[in-house]
């Protein structure tokens, strides 16, 4: 927050793009690790999802420039893809309803 | 924040709803062809939601066990045995070319104009090679595993269809971002951004940063999971 976006659109250290980048190449290396190692069940899910999110947010965050961008824009383009969650919640309970289905009926 | 319209006295709240309520203007000091671009990234993110939600829906009702991607995609080089190598190696060769792009931004604005170009043709580099090896990787997939969309010797018959789906539709992105990249460096390189300034090498960043946003999404939820 504390680098201004200055007249000429988004200008920031370059430094911080090779921390951003350094990070993603950890991230990246973590999340193959939870293959490699053979992790599984509840724990393999969590860290998919947390070493994703993390990476996800610093692409979107400082790479595209969102947290230096005015919060009108950051709530118009982040907040409708949170509709998603909701066809996740429905499709997963509509799915998981064919899946006993088929188990009952098609075995 | 960035507020030259308003004081930074004020809430980001406060600076939320002024903004949302001045009517034409909601984005302020946001050009217009950024905003455009946002707004097809947004429309972008449903289209790869959906195919991701789609892949989970028959994963999930299939009463046949999931082929195991750590297998499906694992090769052996010099007589290891290495779970989803060439998929690791993807992700870090795109992971690289959004560093390159993110550099080419910064160039751009710096008004160093050849260093930006040469930036985003490394970045242009980097996309050919990540298409290069999902060509290898489909071809391998087709030929020597004879997965095909309607199914295939390894479990469930959605994999192929759900497979080819996605990296598909990711790999024609990554191909339209080479060219896209291409086109605005050549341009960038012959000056044609002297007068109206490099904010276009930010809009192409803003693609090709999705590009490998949406890659993040599909290593963990279709090669991980």
């Amino acid at each position: 927050m504390e680098h201004q976006a200055n007249t000429e659109g988004q200008q920031h250290p370059i430094g911080i793009y090779f921390k951003i980048w350094g990070l993603l190449f950890v991230l990246s290396a973590c999340s193959y690790l939870v293959d490699y190692l053979e992790f599984q069940g509840a724990v393999r899910w969590t860290l998919i999802l947390v070493f994703m999110f993390l990476k996800a947010g610093l692409i979107v965050a400082v790479f595209m420039h969102m947290i230096w961008e005015r919060i009108a824009l950051l709530t118009a383009i982040l907040m409708p893809p949170l509709c998603i969650l909701v066809l996740i919640t429905l499709m997963a309970s509509e799915a998981s309803y064919t899946n006993l289905n088929r188990l009952m009926f098609f075995q | 924040m960035n507020s030259q319209t308003t004081s930074p006295a004020q809430s980001p709240l406060r600076g939320l709803a002024k903004d949302w309520s001045s009517d034409k203007d909601a984005f302020k000091n946001v050009s217009w062809g950024k905003t455009m671009m946002w707004i097809f990234l947004l429309s972008d993110t449903f289209i790869f939601s959906c195919f991701l939600v789609g892949y989970m829906s028959v994963r999930m009702t299939s009463t046949v066990d999931w082929p195991i991607p750590s297998e499906v995609f694992a090769l052996t080089i010099g007589g290891h045995h290495i779970p989803l190598v060439l998929i690791a190696i993807m992700t870090f060769i795109l992971i690289t070319s959004s560093g390159t792009m993110a550099m080419a931004v910064n160039y751009g604005y710096r008004r160093q104009r050849k260093k930006a170009a040469i930036l985003m043709l490394v970045t242009a580099f980097f996309g050919v090679c990540f298409v290069g090896m999902q060509a290898f990787e489909w071809t391998k997939l087709i030929v020597e595993e004879g997965v095909r969309p309607w199914g295939n010797p390894m479990g469930a018959a959605q994999f192929g269809a759900a497979f080819f789906m996605i990296t598909g539709f990711h790999g024609f992105h990554v191909s339209i971002g080479v060219i896209y990249l291409l086109i605005v460096a050549l341009k960038v390189l012959r000056g044609d951004y002297e007068e109206r300034g490099y904010e276009i090498v930010e809009i192409t960043g803003l693609y090709w940063h999705f590009v490998d946003l949406v890659w993040v999404f599909i290593f963990a939820f279709f090669y991980l999971w």
